[in-house]
């Protein structure tokens, strides 16, 4: 995949002292979903700020389609689109004009057939005339999505799209991503909802005080870092677990009637082979057998705990 | 250049005056006729004539400056504040507007409805004074020119403000006690020798001067002074808007 976006050693400092982003490279691809993960204060937004020219990063560079973003702004900034994380509208104006507006802040000229096109993709056509202010919270953010899509960008950030969002329309909003990526769109958004990185993301990058603390494929990552469990239903239900079967990550559960093992995906032997051949040699019957993976969630409070290390 | 952009910030800037249209009217041609009803016949049946022009219509220009600096100020300053306040500005940091365009689209709406603003006084003076305008060509001119120095003054005070309290501060403080000194309703030659010298380090006295040379050929200062004055405020205050752009200061962090 082509890279769309370059990062190399971007560093902020703000005028209080604090360190938002310390060093950070990363290289983004083109039509890629990539989620940013990160506590509070981590410098997901500061990251995203400095890419879309909102804040001034205090070293480093980035490239938007191989335009730099301070020396090349115009042209960068011509291929970005970027819906904040609070909801900033003109409460008195219209929806087509708030959308047009922003169309002809990127220097397009009018194109009526595409905001139309991108008010029905988010369901606001019927409310086009409608004050923002007469809008609900859910409306007004897909405003700002149109509003992001209104020039035809190629690289959409999205900060926190979902914060604030009932479930419901979170999932609505996570199929408007979904059909913007099928058009080619790359798409960034940082989110706290690792449920929402876990369902949409192509990669995932953890930021933990500033640093880049991890960037995987999410697959990947799930792999790697993902602990399963293997589930095992036992036909009579035990009183004690043998002493002969005892291992690391081996209990018992559900009144003696379930097994129980946590094993690594990624040691050479996980230990199930064998865990199956003693319970079939000491005569345990088992009724059924299951595995569960370890959620983002729980991969993500481990790795904000550990020293970050970077990857391709 | 983005055109589409400074365009579109100028329609939209134009289109929120047109709609108050009635308040944005209403509020400067009551006072401008109260100005006529107080200083025209009450002062003015006392004094009789400035400078052999009656001093209702000797009062005109002044008015129409004092009018253009306020609006001008508070029309730019509010303009650009506004998207600050509700936090639309990063629609500016984010697009490919740079400087010129913004300037051109908030300035330009500024000076625009400051000068209708100055026109309609103008034409609500017709009915109380007569008034001959001798260099209609310059006192467009000097009308345009104040009105792009002074609005690009407010929106740097826009840029500038952190609340609307800042907003309201220079303007009150400021361009309104610059105006009445600045001899809006006097000739500077009325006042005793030490207060003229003090009156002629007042910049308003040169619009002032000017645009009532434009009326009745009469200045307390060389036209071109008053040319150079204006000038010169147009080309620092471009200076510091630049500066504010390009270091992002109270825009970016």
């Amino acid at each position: 995949m082509t890279e769309i976006i370059r990062i190399e050693n971007l560093s902020k400092r703000y005028g209080s002292g604090t360190k938002a982003l310390d060093d950070v490279s990363l290289s983004i691809r083109e039509g890629e979903i990539l989620a940013l993960l990160g506590p509070n204060g981590a410098g997901k937004t500061t990251l995203i700020s400095i890419i879309c020219g909102l804040v001034v990063p205090t070293s480093g560079s980035v490239r938007v389609g191989g335009h730099d973003v301070r020396t090349d702004w115009r042209a960068a900034r011509r291929l970005i689109g970027l819906v904040p994380q609070e909801i900033a509208l003109d409460p008195f104006e219209k929806v087509i004009d708030s959308v047009r507006y922003t169309r002809a802040l990127y220097g397009e000229p009018p194109d009526d057939a595409h905001i139309e096109s991108v008010l029905r993709s988010l369901a606001l056509w019927d409310k086009r005339g409608a004050a923002t202010r007469e809008l609900s919270g859910g409306m007004k953010r897909r405003v700002l999505i149109a509003k992001a899509l209104s020039h035809r960008p190629k690289v959409l950030f999205l900060d926190e799209p979902t914060a604030g969002v009932d479930v419901v329309l979170r999932r609505e909003m996570w199929e408007v991503v979904r059909d913007l990526r099928r058009r080619g769109v790359t798409i960034i958004l940082t989110t706290h909802y690792l449920e929402e990185a876990e369902d949409m993301a192509d990669r995932i990058g953890v930021i933990d005080k500033g640093k880049l603390a991890l960037i995987q494929p999410k697959a990947e990552m799930m792999g790697e870092f993902g602990r399963k469990t293997l589930v095992i239903e036992l036909d009579t239900p035990l009183r004690a677990l043998p002493p002969d079967l005892a291992r690391p990550g081996l209990a018992l559960d559900d009144g003696g009637g379930r097994l129980t093992f946590d094993y690594d995906t990624r040691a050479e032997r996980t230990g199930i082979a064998r865990l199956l051949g003693d319970l079939a040699g000491q005569g345990i019957g088992v009724r059924d057998i299951s595995t569960t993976q370890s959620s983002l969630e729980e991969i993500f409070m481990n790795l904000v705990s550990e020293t970050p290390r970077v990857q391709a | 250049m983005n055109r589409h952009g400074a365009v579109a910030i100028f329609g939209r800037e134009m289109a929120r005056f047109f709609r108050t249209i009635w308040q944005s009217i209403a509020s400067p041609v009551v006072s401008t006729a109260l100005y006529f009803v107080v200083f025209g016949s009450a002062i003015g049946g006392r004094i009789q004539s400035v400078e052999g022009v009656q001093y209702g219509a000797f009062i005109v220009p002044g008015l129409m400056m004092l009018t253009v600096l306020q609006q001008s100020v508070s029309n730019a300053s509010f303009g650009i504040y506004f998207p600050k306040f509700s936090g639309t500005i990063y629609e500016y940091l984010v697009s490919p507007v740079g400087w010129i365009e913004v300037t051109l689209g908030f300035v330009g709406a500024a000076a625009a409805k400051a000068i209708l603003i100055a026109l309609l006084i103008l034409l609500t003076s017709f009915f109380f004074v007569g008034v001959h305008v001798l260099h209609p060509f310059w006192m467009l001119a000097f009308l345009f020119l104040t009105s792009l120095a002074f609005s690009l003054l407010g929106f740097i005070i826009g840029l500038w403000a952190k609340s609307f309290e800042q907003l309201q501060v220079v303007p009150l403080m400021v361009i309104t006690p610059l105006v009445f000194l600045g001899g809006a309703f006097y000739s500077a030659d009325m006042l005793p020798p030490f207060w003229e010298g003090v009156a002629k380090l007042n910049p308003v006295l040169y619009l002032i001067s000017g645009f009532r040379w434009s009326f009745f050929g009469l200045a307390d200062v060389p036209v071109t002074v008053s040319l150079l004055a204006v000038a010169a405020m147009i080309v620092v205050c471009m200076g510091i808007i630049r500066w504010i752009f390009a270091s992002g200061w109270r825009l970016r962090e």
